[in-house]
């Protein structure tokens, strides 16, 4: 009896698993890792950011980590077993209070410690939004270098997710981007978001850690389980080609190396470039690109207007104007709130982003 | 329903018992638990009358949002309602309890755990559960989903923890402004009752003598958080400092709505007043949340069935001889087949047209055109249609 509802239940949990699978809008391509980095592990994007925060606790006595209900795991379990590990003096909850958490980690970084903050929804960092915009980007400016809050991290799950609507699927970085003195940062995949992670928490500024949360579960990789960081503001090409440089970061990477099959089976040869940091981003990388294709795509799920995207085609007109065969084509969100059951309408799918591909190319 | 289709629905509920209703008693006093009070000189009364209508209603009404809420968590399991989904059984007392002391021109403020307080303040469960599926039928056209309810006089339906409470003050503002006899009804969890922003509001209301009852529905966690955990003071009725409170059994709706009775009173003539509701919800936080790791299933299984907010009180009205079991058990089928008609109602309805995608952002004569890349589709910003 008992059996037999076990097996339903795995049943309906395959059942719902492919469902997911099927429903989301992009296909998620492991990368290999770097051999120099030693044995590996198979990791989702979650085990790979548990790992991050492990090797900080392991190595750093000064690290911290706090946030609504991170003592028990967290709601997407990305803390999961670092309490009972290290304690409930370096990994504890706080109280419902977004604009206190920032504040204090601010507070705790100045004082000396690595604070690593978790905000449960990247839709509910704007509680605390002056902590971090007036607070911590500017403390090393307005202390003339007396003080800064460097080791703080601040860590949110960001993103679609098929049905999160308003409230729970909104990725802020064009809000952050505006503010000098943050690093904001945006992993594709689980060995980038360790490596990244990691970097973060030892960089000597305060960084901006957004996590794809559609990826947490859906992204799978073999990654090194030994210490390393990736370079922050540093772009990446993960393809190369001579006819449109694509840009994109987060979860969009992954819709556009689809696009880069489908326009190749049209004989068009894309660059697929990761921007992983947006601030300070790589206008070299990205410049070097468009010089050479002449022509540019730039996607991400924010809203059109204002988004981090106008960013990299002002600098690209600037810099690579008479490269240029085509006006720069973005494929965002539109300029709505992010929509409930409409979501598919607004994403920047594939098909828009391809559709956009065969305007610069046939301009 | 709008308030007209609720009584109406209520007195078929009332019309079909037995012949021998006439015989019953019509009116009755009963106890209800001490309410602790925070910087106050008199207090609430410990015993309430009630007249058997008024019982009936409280009792169809919040057995509705019961089985409205069971249903809720049927169709997610369908996969029929996706998302966010927080459910509000157990806490049923709170809004019918509220809700009986205050009139339809009182104001009401809520955060996500909106459904029961969107039925209570007039919205049919047709519009609720259309909501939660995400089509046109649904309060906000199927737009929001869970959170996000609304009609007359009830604000919402907020998703940010402790953000409705300022919105409340500034509501209350206007009560005053208008000098009219009415209040704003500002609620929030346990949880939120940790956020900035609540003492922000307490202050402005003290300052300005707003006609507000801040309502503290403690629910005992605030997602996995029990309320010790989070807050270093639980005595949530306290919280104002400088503003009067009462600490209320929120499981009682008679309790409930004395309480509110007196708040109500109170916050016309002197200002802002704060209600802690000690409650229950049964749920998880929300539907992906089982509920069972930072609580015992014991602890939830006492609740249910020595505390119970629509048990106990049918208990109530059946020994005060206002109904038999009979007519109790009358009443549960209608209500489950209310339930079960207005589920069919949202279902047939149909999702949102794209274009709602451009609907209700700005308010515009002239459409603008939305920007974004679809060469498929060209939108404009719209008035609501
Ligand atoms: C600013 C903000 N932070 C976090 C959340 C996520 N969140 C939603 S509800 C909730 C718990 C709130 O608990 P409580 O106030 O007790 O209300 P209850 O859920 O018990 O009704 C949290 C942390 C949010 N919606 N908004
Ligand atoms: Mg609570």
């Amino acid at each position: 009896m008992s059996l037999l509802r076990q097996s339903r239940n795995i049943l309906s949990n395959l059942k719902a698993k492919s469902l997911a699978k099927r429903l989301m809008h992009f296909k998620f391509e492991p990368d290999n890792p770097s051999t120099n980095l030693g044995p590996t592990e198979n990791m989702n994007y979650l085990k790979a950011l548990t790992n991050a925060m492990d090797i900080s606790l392991e190595n750093d006595p000064t690290a911290i980590i706090f946030g609504e209900d991170v003592a028990f795991g967290g709601v997407f379990r990305c803390t999961v077993g670092l309490r009972e590990k290290y304690g409930s003096d370096r990994v504890f909850n706080t109280p419902l209070c977004e604009q206190g958490i920032v504040g204090f980690g601010i507070g705790a970084a100045v004082a000396g410690s690595t604070a690593i903050a978790e905000i449960q929804f990247a839709d509910y960092i704007l509680p605390a939004f002056d902590q971090i915009v007036n607070e911590a980007a500017k403390y090393r400016y307005r202390s003339g270098g007396l003080f800064e809050c460097g080791k703080l991290t601040i860590r949110t799950p960001c993103g679609a997710v098929g049905h999160g609507a308003l409230y729970h699927s909104q990725t802020p970085e064009a809000y952050f981007a505006h503010s000098t003195g943050l690093k904001v940062v945006i992993p594709r995949s689980p060995i980038q978001a360790k490596g990244l992670l990691l970097a973060c928490i030892r960089d000597d500024n305060p960084c901006i850690f957004l996590e794809p949360k559609i990826l947490y579960r859906a992204a799978e990789e073999e990654v090194p389980v030994g210490d390393y960081t990736l370079p922050l503001s540093q772009a990446e090409v993960l393809r190369e080609g001579s006819d449109v440089t694509l840009i994109g970061y987060g979860t969009q990477i992954h819709v556009l190396k689809e696009v880069a099959e489908l326009a190749a089976k049209d004989g068009i040869s894309c660059e697929v470039i990761d921007l992983v940091t947006i601030l300070p981003w790589d206008a070299d990388t990205v410049c070097t690109s468009v010089s050479k294709t002449g022509r540019c795509v730039i996607t991400h799920e924010s809203p059109v207007t204002g988004g981090f995207a106008g960013e990299v085609a002002a600098t690209i007109q600037k810099e690579c104007f008479l490269n240029l065969e085509a006006p720069v084509e973005r494929v965002c969100g539109y300029d709505t709130p992010f929509p409930h059951v409409l979501e598919p309408f607004f994403m920047p799918d594939k098909w828009r982003c391809l559709q956009a591909v065969k305007n610069v190319v046939n301009y | 329903m709008s308030y007209n289709a609720t009584a109406k629905f209520l007195q078929r509920v009332l019309c079909k018992q037995p012949l021998g209703v006439r015989t019953y008693s019509v009116e009755a006093t009963f106890p209800i638990k001490p309410i602790d009070t925070h910087k106050l000189e008199n207090t609430p009364a410990t015993e309430v009358q009630i007249n058997k209508d008024d019982a009936i209603s409280y009792y169809t009404k919040m057995q509705i949002i019961r089985r409205m809420e069971l249903k809720a968590d049927q169709l997610y399991k369908q996969k029929i309602i996706r998302g966010f989904c927080h459910l509000y059984d157990g806490q049923e007392a709170c809004c019918a309890g509220i809700e009986a002391s205050l009139t339809p021109k009182d104001d009401v403020i809520t955060a996500y755990r909106a459904h029961g307080w969107a039925y209570i303040r007039g919205v049919p469960v047709c519009n609720i559960l259309a909501e939660l599926f995400g089509r046109k039928l649904g309060c906000a056209k199927g737009k929001g989903g869970s959170m996000h309810m609304y009609s007359k006089n009830f604000y919402g339906g907020n998703g940010i923890v402790g953000a409705q409470v300022p919105l409340g003050a500034g509501i209350a503002f206007a009560h005053k402004y208008r000098n009219s006899d009415t209040v704003t009804v500002a609620c929030y969890g346990d949880g939120a009752a940790n956020q900035g922003q609540i003492f922000e509001s307490f202050n402005m209301s003290q300052l300005w003598k707003l006609p507000a009852i801040f309502v503290c529905e403690n629910n005992r966690y605030g997602m996995g958080t029990s309320v010790e955990r989070a807050s270093a003071s639980t005595d949530y009725f306290t919280r104002g400092d400088y503003i009067p409170g009462l600490r209320v059994d929120g499981m009682d709706v008679l309790a409930v709505r004395e309480a509110t009775r007196f708040a109500k009173e109170h916050a016309v003539k002197e200002g802002p007043i704060l209600m802690e509701l000690v409650t229950y919800r049964y749920h998880g936080h929300s539907m992906s949340d089982p509920g069972t790791s930072y609580r015992t299933r014991d602890e939830v299984k006492e609740i249910r069935q020595n505390l119970d907010p629509i048990m106990n009180f049918r208990e109530k009205i059946i020994s005060a001889g206002f109904v038999t079991k009979q007519d109790v058990a009358t009443i549960d089928a209608e209500v489950k087949q209310h339930v079960e008609n207005e589920t069919a109602k949202a279902l047939a309805s149909t999702e949102p047209d794209f274009d709602q995608i451009a609907c209700d952002i700005y308010v515009t004569d002239t459409p603008l055109s939305i920007r974004s890349c679809n060469i498929y589709n060209q939108l404009h910003h719209q008035p609501s249609v």
